[in-house]
C-alpha cells in the first residue's frame, strides 16, 4: 500500500511534469473530454429534470384514484374503433354508480368543454371548462389561494357559479379581488367562488389545472353542448393506496351490471389510473434517456479516441526517454502506471472543467427547465472521466513499457 | 573477487532468415575495483557485449553471473531491478531527460528505488558537488555544456552507489579538452574504489584503463593488461 502511494506520488509528479511540458497539445487533448463531460452532465441533468416535472405532473392527479372512462387513456391494445363504438358514459351511470358503490372515498363525474372566459375586456381564449360536482375537491388535491369549491347545494341546484385556476385568475383579474365577480362564458354569467393555488404541474399542458376553470356539471350540457354527444368521465378516490385494487374490481362490477353486460360481453368501458400514465411515462423517459446517453456517450467515447491517440504519438515521441527510464532501472509496472496517470490526470482536469461549463449551462437551461446539476452526477461525472482516462491511456502505456530498452535507447 | 564472471556466451539475432552471430563465444572474468576497456571497430560485437553487461539485454547462450548471480535467464523486471542497483550507465550522447533540471535528472534512479524524496534530494545534490555541479543543479540539459551535461550523467550513474559503472563511449561527443576532464573523474572514480568499464574505439582513451579487451568479429581478440596506464591530469578546466 505504502508502496503504492508512493508510485502514486511519483507518478502525479511525472504527469504534471509532462502535462505542463505539453501545453497547447493537453489543451487540445482535454478539449474532447471537455466536451464528453459537459454533453453527458447537461443530458442526464436535463432527462433527470423532464423526468421530474412528469413524474410532479402525475402525481397532482393523486395516486388513489381511478377513471372510469369511455376510452382507454394509456393502453394502445384496443382498436380506437372498437373504443369508440362503445356507449357513451352518462350523468345517469354516475348516479347509478355513486349509489352503488360502497368503497370510494369520493365520486364525481367530469365533463370538459374548450372555450373562452370573459371578464369585462379580458379574454382567456380555449381553456378547458370542467364541468362536476362538489364532491370533485374530495378526489384531488387541490388547494386555494382564495375561496372554496362549489357547495353540494349550488352543485345540486346548478348555480352559475366557478372555480378559477391560477393562471385563468391571474390573466383575468391581474391585480386579484375575483372572487364575488362574475365572468362569462358564452354570453352566461358565472359568480367566482374560488381561485385554485398554483399546481405547478406544467407538463400536464392544457391538463394542467392551473389553466383550468370549474363549473357544476349541468351547466356544461345547459349551454355549451348536448348531453347526448359527449361521454363523462366519473372521478373515483379510494379511501387509501391499499384500497386502489379492491375499488376497482368493485367499479368493474357495478359498472358490468350498469351497462346491463352478460357474462362472456368484454368490458364496455375502461377504468384508467396513474399508473397507467405513470407507466407511459416511464417507459417514454426511458427511451429518452437511453438515447440522449448514448448520444451523449459517444462524443464522450471520442474524446477517449482522441486521448488515445495523443497518447499513442507522446509514447512514440518519447521512446528514447521510455529507455532512459529503462536503463536506470524503471520497471514496466513503472512506465505502464506514469503513462496511465498521465492520461488519467488530464482526462480527470477535462472533466472538472467540464463539469464547470455543465453547471454554469444548467443555470442557464434552469431558466426553461426546471432542473439542476445532481451531486451524484458530479461525482459520477469525475469517476467516469478518470476512468475513461485510465481505459484509453491503457494501451498506449502498455505499448511503452513493454519498449525494449536496447532499441528504445537507440531511437532518435 | 569477480564482480563479472562471463562463461562461454553468444548472442545471435535473427535477421530475416539469416542468423547473425553478434557475439560468438566470449567468457571474461572482471574483479572488483578493475578498470576495463573494451575496444573494437564498429561491428565487433562491443556494443553487444556492452548491452549484455549492462543487463539491458540477455545472452542467446551461455553464463552472466553478476556479484555471484545468474543474471542470464532473468526477466525484463529483474534486469531492470539489477541495473536499478548495481550499474551506473554513462553514455555518448548523455541521455538526460530533456525537461528536467541536472537535480531530477540525478534523482530518477533513486526514484525507481523508491527511496524518499528528501533522502533522494540529499543524495542527488551530494552526487552533483561530487561531479563539481553544485551550482547548476537547477539547470535543464540545454542550458549546460556538453561537458557539464555528461557530468549530470556521471552523477546520475553514482548516485545509487552501483557496483559497476558502464560507460559507453563517454568521450565521443566531446571536444578533446573536455573529454580529458571527464576522463580524469573517472580517474578520479576509480581511485576511490569503484569498478569502471569503458566502451571506446579510441586507443588512446581505452589506455586511461588499467585492462584492455579487444573484441574483434564477436570474439575477445586480445586481453591485456596496460604497461603506462595514461593518468589524465585536472586541469583548470574541469571546474568550468
Amino acid at each position: 500500500m505504502k508502496n503504492f502511494l508512493f508510485e502514486l506520488r511519483e507518478g502525479l509528479l511525472i504527469a504534471f511534469r509532462s502535462i505542463r511540458a505539453n501545453k497547447v497539445r493537453s489543451i487540445l487533448t482535454t478539449l474532447g473530454i471537455v466536451i464528453g463531460v459537459t454533453s453527458v452532465v447537461l443530458m442526464s441533468t436535463a432527462i433527470k429534470g423532464i423526468d421530474n416535472a412528469f413524474q410532479t405532473g402525475v402525481a397532482s392527479l393523486g395516486s388513489d384514484n381511478l377513471y372510469i372512462d369511455k376510452w382507454e387513456w394509456f393502453n394502445n391494445d384496443i382498436p380506437w374503433w372498437e373504443l369508440r363504438n362503445r356507449k357513451n358514459l352518462t350523468l345517469d351511470d354516475y348516479k347509478k354508480y355513486k349509489e352503488l358503490a360502497k368503497l370510494p372515498l369520493a365520486v364525481a363525474p367530469t365533463v370538459w368543454n374548450f372555450n373562452n372566459v370573459k371578464f369585462k375586456d379580458r379574454v382567456v381564449e380555449g381553456l378547458i371548462i370542467q364541468g362536476t360536482t362538489s364532491d370533485y375537491i374530495q378526489t384531488t388535491n387541490l388547494t386555494f389561494s382564495e375561496g372554496r369549491f362549489f357547495n353540494e347545494l349550488e352543485s345540486n341546484g346548478g348555480r352559475n357559479v366557478i372555480v378559477l385556476g391560477s393562471e385563468v385568475a391571474k390573466k383575468l383579474f391581474p391585480i386579484g379581488y375575483a372572487i364575488g365577480q362574475e365572468v362569462k362564458i358564452r354570453g352566461h354569467k358565472f359568480k367566482v367562488v374560488g381561485v385554485l393555488a398554483e399546481q405547478g404541474s406544467w407538463v400536464m399542458g392544457n391538463f394542467n389545472p392551473d389553466k383550468q376553470v370549474f363549473v357544476p356539471v349541468q351547466n356544461i350540457f345547459k349551454y355549451l353542448q348536448s348531453e347526448n354527444l359527449r361521454s363523462i368521465t366519473i372521478n373515483v378516490r379510494a379511501k387509501n393506496s391499499k384500497m386502489v385494487e379492491a375499488t376497482k374490481e368493485e367499479a368493474i362490477g357495478i359498472m358490468r351490471k350498469i351497462r346491463g353486460l352478460s357474462y362472456n360481453q368484454e368490458n364496455d368501458f375502461s377504468i384508467n389510473q396513474q399508473e397507467g400514465l405513470l407507466n407511459t411515462i416511464n417507459q417514454t423517459v426511458g427511451v429518452i434517456q437511453i438515447a440522449g446517453l448514448f448520444i451523449t456517450g459517444l462524443s464522450l467515447f471520442v474524446g477517449a479516441i482522441g486521448i488515445m491517440n495523443i497518447m499513442f504519438v507522446s509514447v512514440k515521441e518519447r521512446t528514447k526517454e521510455i529507455g532512459i527510464r529503462k536503463a536506470i532501472g524503471a520497471k514496466r509496472r513503472a512506465i505502464l502506471g506514469q503513462f496511465i496517470t498521465e492520461s488519467a490526470v488530464i482526462c480527470m482536469i477535462g472533466g472538472f472543467i467540464g463539469l464547470i461549463f455543465a453547471i454554469v449551462l444548467s443555470l442557464i437551461i434552469n431558466q426553461f427547465l426546471p432542473t439542476s446539476v445532481q451531486v451524484d452526477a458530479l461525482v459520477l461525472a469525475i469517476v467516469i472521466s478518470i476512468a475513461t482516462g485510465v481505459i484509453s491511456g491503457f494501451a498506449p502505456a502498455y505499448t511503452a513499457a513493454k519498449l525494449d530498452p536496447v532499441e528504445a535507447l537507440r531511437y532518435e | 573477487m569477480n564482480i563479472i564472471t562471463i562463461e562461454h556466451i553468444a548472442k545471435i539475432y535473427q535477421v530475416g532468415s539469416e542468423e547473425v552471430h553478434a557475439l560468438a563465444d566470449v567468457s571474461l572474468k572482471i574483479d572488483k575495483g578493475e578498470y576495463v576497456a573494451i575496444m573494437g571497430p564498429s561491428g565487433s560485437g562491443k556494443s553487444t557485449l556492452m548491452n549484455i553487461l549492462g543487463c539491458l539485454d540477455t545472452p542467446t547462450h551461455g553464463i552472466y553471473n553478476f556479484n555471484g548471480v545468474n543474471v542470464s535467464e532473468m526477466n525484463d523486471n529483474e534486469l531492470a531491478k539489477i541495473r536499478n542497483k548495481e550499474i551506473g550507465f554513462v553514455f555518448q550522447t548523455f541521455n538526460l531527460l530533456a525537461r528536467s533540471d541536472a537535480l531530477h535528472n540525478v534523482e530518477l534512479p533513486l526514484i525507481y528505488a523508491g527511496v524518499p524524496s528528501s533522502e533522494r534530494k540529499e543524495r542527488a545534490m551530494e552526487a552533483l558537488s561530487h561531479v563539481g555541479l553544485a551550482d547548476r543543479m537547477h539547470h535543464k540539459p540545454n542550458e549546460l555544456s556538453g561537458g557539464q551535461r555528461q557530468r549530470v550523467a556521471i552523477a546520475r550513474a553514482l548516485v545509487t552507489r552501483p557496483s559497476i559503472i558502464l560507460a559507453d563511449e563517454p568521450t565521443g561527443n566531446l571536444d578533446t579538452k573536455t573529454g580529458e576532464d571527464i576522463m580524469a573523474l573517472f580517474n578520479e572514480i576509480y581511485e576511490q574504489g569503484n569498478t569502471i568499464i569503458l566502451v571506446t574505439h579510441e586507443e588512446y582513451i581505452a589506455e586511461h584503463a588499467e585492462r584492455i579487451l579487444r573484441i574483434r568479429d564477436g570474439l575477445i581478440e586480445k586481453d591485456e593488461q596496460v604497461k603506462n596506464r595514461y593518468i589524465p591530469k585536472k586541469n583548470g578546466a574541469s571546474k568550468i
